[in-house]
């Protein structure tokens, strides 16, 4: 059970309500500079090209026009893992690549101007899926890339990065299966997770090298460090993060809007605007890596599972910044849900002329787990094993060991999820539905009801550094300093949450710093699930260290030792003798007291999600309603009760649970364009279509930090598709395989099934 | 000049509304303060009076994101003219808390109790679309709340908490105006 705490566990107003539900928050289209210029990409209409020549002067003359850049005229600033793609190139690699940015007055003059610039291009051949590309005598992306294969691992976790699981002796695995099942399963619709608040930037660039940028995403510090990098390491960047109109991982890829702003305020001295519409969001910013996996696993008839094998494809888009993160933390995360001893998994990152995939929450493991387990239940089919057995048995064990992203090897020393797994299936009534694999759990005349089940799970809930201070003034109120934007999850209110429950002083007395790279000290940012332990225990450690100087300052004056006294409400006093008190003010008012905390990477803790589902399949229709959906977790401790809520029902939206239903980017794949790069045709669920969702919340304490709480906001969307696809399956009675499960699939898999085929 | 540009501004054709209760009056024209024919109320409401409360995520109808009420019923404001809206009557996000006393709107004050908003970019739009309904149907059915708030787009998922906090303010019958 939980511990009782005053602010930690009970549902606490979030300290920008106000300004949300008033229009007051400010966005990054929010805010009013003076003298401001607005920013238009001109984009390639061509999946692969040269540009041969650029003619701008037509554009350059239009009045309002201030600037008009070309690959010419900018330095070599080069993005990317490895770091090898320019920010605007000779070389034109998607439909929506940036040929040319314009900056004018008005977003119109600036539109018009793009229109205005005449390109000629060399067309090349173009490619578009992962095996082709691969072949020798595919269409080369990059002179750095031989056969369009991105350089494995990234600098960012370190010289022996993952990038493939392999440990134990396969063959003899293999021996020991009862059952072996094969095949090639992919994920690779491409969903989008589009935030409502488009990519954008604001840059002020000051002469000689600095820039100031005004940013929306979750990570603003990290864009300081990113940005540096893209420029050379020759530009000095202040970043501010104002509240983020969502990212779901996204935003953090943001160097290119970011770097428009920049170049364009570099040419004019003015500050400039870019904000991509949401055709340029949906058809020239990130998606999900697709991902396709051809794989071999052995198990025995009680679940063990003895071996796997096999190449995991990844189709990065025209080029790679994080995938290869991705691909670690799916490599690590493919150990956690399933223990076994003997592994042969490789990966290939590849490069295709489609617009780039990055970093999505889910971050590799939803990927690469939405193609394994749909082979897992080949398996479990042939021995007749109960999936939710099976995920019981084979997720991470306190005492398991794993190879984590940065490739060394860790021990869990986590807590159990068997009991949350159990708890999610009684409230879901799993046993009752569960009619074995390809049974429905009922048919009513054309509607045939299926249930499906998914898991997933991340160390990365301790991931990466924080830093923080936090100021205790005479006034009896406390300044957190730590680097975060409000991006949706309220950690911003939770950190003061914690800090205030540390100094036992009401939440209004608590106040946090703007998202300003100038004033705060280094912050990772929330990326994946690492919000709560790891960014947390700056915050807890800063508002600690705090609370000691200031004991240690008045213990003097109440004639008593630093470890005699506690502080409530502003109010410091002997513990055994409260009368003995003095009001944070005796520090003086000239005088403020300031702690620190920092938070190094620990990944021996990680977090679990499974998702139980239940659809209704139309038998004459083909369509798939989505009927009920249960979220189990165990948290350790609930910081915020709604603010969980929230997280846990993301599970639909962001490209979780509906990137297996309906959400997908229809690429055309013989001229290399999008083809519903708007938000009429690319499909998203309203609030007519919500199924029933239940959140199994467990709090078993867990040794993170002093509230034993860790996160799982990141990894609420991941178990969601793979359970979509075993629950359409099981209802109509045969495999379906591919993402995500329209009328159209489900229809066409129900006439094989009838003539004897498979999907 | 400055009789100049006094005549000029006589010329102008002026278009007159109301945003949140207060009277105002555009000329059309291409100068920065002037409204274009082609102007969206969206733009208007962000770009000219300042009131950027209103949000645009599509800029194209289909998300729901920047509805204001115009005339007590939602619009699209990214997909309303601005010479459109002349002798009518705007509220915006900004103008629905009681402007004399700023109490909160009982709908704002429910998304707060409710925490119903995640990244809060929706949420004016939300809020707005539902107060549509409550000035229609201060009693609604949870399943015409659902059909009202229809056309909005939520990412995060915030819809649950939505429906209970509208829901708590119809049960209420706190939505008449």
């Amino acid at each position: 059970m939980s511990e009782e705490y005053r602010f930690i566990g009970r549902s606490t107003r979030r300290k920008d309500a106000m300004e949300v539900v008033t229009g007051a928050t400010r966005y990054l289209n929010d805010v009013k500079f003076a003298d401001l210029l607005h920013g238009k990409v001109l984009r390639s209409p061509h999946p692969h090209a040269v540009i041969k020549t650029i003619d701008k002067s037509r554009a350059e003359q239009l009045p309002g026009v201030k600037a008009v850049l070309t690959w010419e005229d900018i330095p070599d600033w080069k993005a990317g893992t490895p770091r090898i793609l320019r920010v605007l190139d000779r070389k034109v690699r998607y439909v929506g690549d940036a040929v040319a940015l314009v900056a004018a007055t008005t977003e119109e003059i600036a539109r018009q101007a793009c229109g205005l610039i005449q390109v000629e291009y060399e067309l090349l051949p173009a490619v578009f899926d992962v095996e082709e590309a691969m072949k020798p005598d595919a269409p080369q992306l990059y002179d750095e890339l031989p056969g369009n294969i991105v350089t494995p691992g990234t600098p960012a976790f370190g010289p022996n990065s993952l990038k493939e699981v392999v440990m134990g002796d396969v063959e003899q695995g293999f021996r020991e299966a009862d059952v072996i099942a094969e095949g090639t399963f992919g994920y690779e619709n491409i969903p989008n997770p589009i935030p409502p608040e488009p990519p954008g930037a604001v840059a002020i660039w000051e002469q000689p090298n600095r820039v100031e940028l005004w940013v929306s995403n979750q990570a603003s510090y990290l864009d300081k460090i990113l940005m540096f990098h893209v420029f050379g390491k020759k530009v000095e960047v202040r970043t501010h993060g104002l509240a983020c109109g969502g990212s779901f991982g996204t935003k953090i890829m943001s160097w290119p809007v970011q770097t428009y702003a920049t170049l364009l305020s570099r040419a004019t001295g003015r500050p400039v605007k870019v904000v991509f519409s949401k055709e340029e969001h949906i058809a020239a910013f990130v998606l999900r890596p697709g991902s396709r996996m051809q794989a071999r696993v052995g198990m025995k008839r009680d679940g063990t599972v003895t071996a796997v094998s096999g190449r995991w494809l990844v189709d990065t888009g025209y080029y790679s910044s994080t995938t290869q993160a991705q691909v670690a933390v799916g490599c690590g995360e493919i150990q956690l849900m399933t223990r076994c001893a003997n592994w042969d998994l490789r990966t290939d990152i590849v490069c295709t002329n489609r617009n780039a995939s990055g970093c999505v929450r889910g971050f590799g493991g939803q990927e690469l787990k939405c193609s394994f387990i749909p082979l897992l239940c080949q398996a479990m089919e042939q021995i007749g094993l109960d999936p939710v057995a099976f995920i019981k048995k084979n997720y991470v064990k306190s005492g398991d060991g794993y190879f984590w992203r940065d490739g060394a090897w860790y021990i869990y020393r986590g807590i159990d999820y068997s009991e949350a797994m159990e708890r999610g299936a009684e409230q879901f009534r799993w046993q009752e539905k569960w009619q074995g694999w390809l049974q429905p759990s009922s048919v009513t005349g054309t509607k045939r009801r299926g249930i499906g089940v998914g898991v997933h799970g991340n160390a990365d809930i301790g991931e990466d550094s924080s830093e923080a201070w936090v100021r205790l003034n005479p006034d009896g109120t406390a300044l957190l300093y730590s680097c975060i934007t409000e991006h949706g999850t309220g950690q911003r209110s939770n950190y003061v949450k914690m800090v205030a429950e540390v100094l036992q002083l009401p939440m209004e007395r608590v106040f946090i710093t703007p998202a300003d790279s100038l004033i705060n000290p280094f912050e990772y940012g929330p990326f994946g699930s690492r919000g709560t332990y790891a960014i947390g225990s700056a915050a807890i450690a800063a508002a600690e260290d705090a609370r000691r100087q200031i004991l240690e300052l008045v213990a003097p004056r109440l004639n008593a030792k630093p470890e005699e006294l506690e502080t409530v409400d502003g109010v410091i006093f002997v513990r055994d003798n409260p009368e003995k008190r003095v009001k944070w003010g005796a520090m003086g008012y000239d005088r403020t007291v300031m702690g620190y905390g920092r938070f190094d990477p620990d990944f021996t803790l990680a977090n679990c999600m499974t998702t139980f589902v239940e659809v209704e399949v139309d038998t004459e229709t083909g369509k798939v309603d989505l009927l009920h959906v249960v979220n189990a977790t165990d948290v350790g401790q609930i910081i915020d009760p709604p603010g969980l809520e929230g997280q846990l029902n993301g599970c639909l939206g962001s490209s979780g649970i509906d990137s297996a239903l309906f959400e997908e980017t229809i690429f055309d794949s013989s001229s290399g364009h999008i083809l519903n790069a708007n938000m009429i045709d690319y499909k998203w669920r309203t609030f007519s279509e919500l199924p029933a969702i239940d959140n199994v919340v467990m709090e078993t304490a867990v040794a993170s930090h002093r509230f034993k709480a860790i996160g799982v906001g990141e990894v609420a969307t991941s178990p969601g598709p793979m359970a979509i696809l075993m629950a359409v399956s099981n209802a109509i009675g045969v495999w379906l395989h591919e993402y995500p499960a329209t009328p159209e699939r489900v229809l066409k898999a129900l006439a094989q099934s009838r003539t004897g085929g498979a999907a | 000049m400055a009789a100049k540009k006094t005549r000029q501004a006589r010329k102008a054709k002026c278009i007159s509304f109301l945003v949140n209760d207060r009277p105002v009056e555009l000329e059309i024209g291409s100068l920065p303060h002037q409204v274009e024919t082609s102007h969206t109320l969206a733009h208007t409401l962000r770009e000219t009076l300042g009131l950027t409360g209103t949000k645009v995520t599509c800029d194209n109808g289909a998300c729901g994101t920047c509805t204001v009420l115009l005339d007590g019923t939602a619009v699209l404001s990214c997909m309303t003219l601005t010479v459109e809206c002349h002798g009518r009557s705007i509220i915006s996000i900004e103008g629905l808390a009681d402007s004399t006393t700023g109490q909160l709107d009982p709908l704002q004050q429910s998304f707060i109790d409710h925490t119903a908003f995640q990244c809060g970019f929706c949420t004016p739009g939300m809020i707005l679309s539902a107060k549509a309904l409550l000035n229609d149907n201060p009693s609604p059915r949870e399943e015409e709340v659902k059909e009202a708030l229809s056309g909005n787009f939520c990412r995060c998922i915030s819809h649950y908490q939505v429906l209970r906090a509208v829901m708590a303010v119809a049960e209420r019958g706190a939505g008449n105006v």
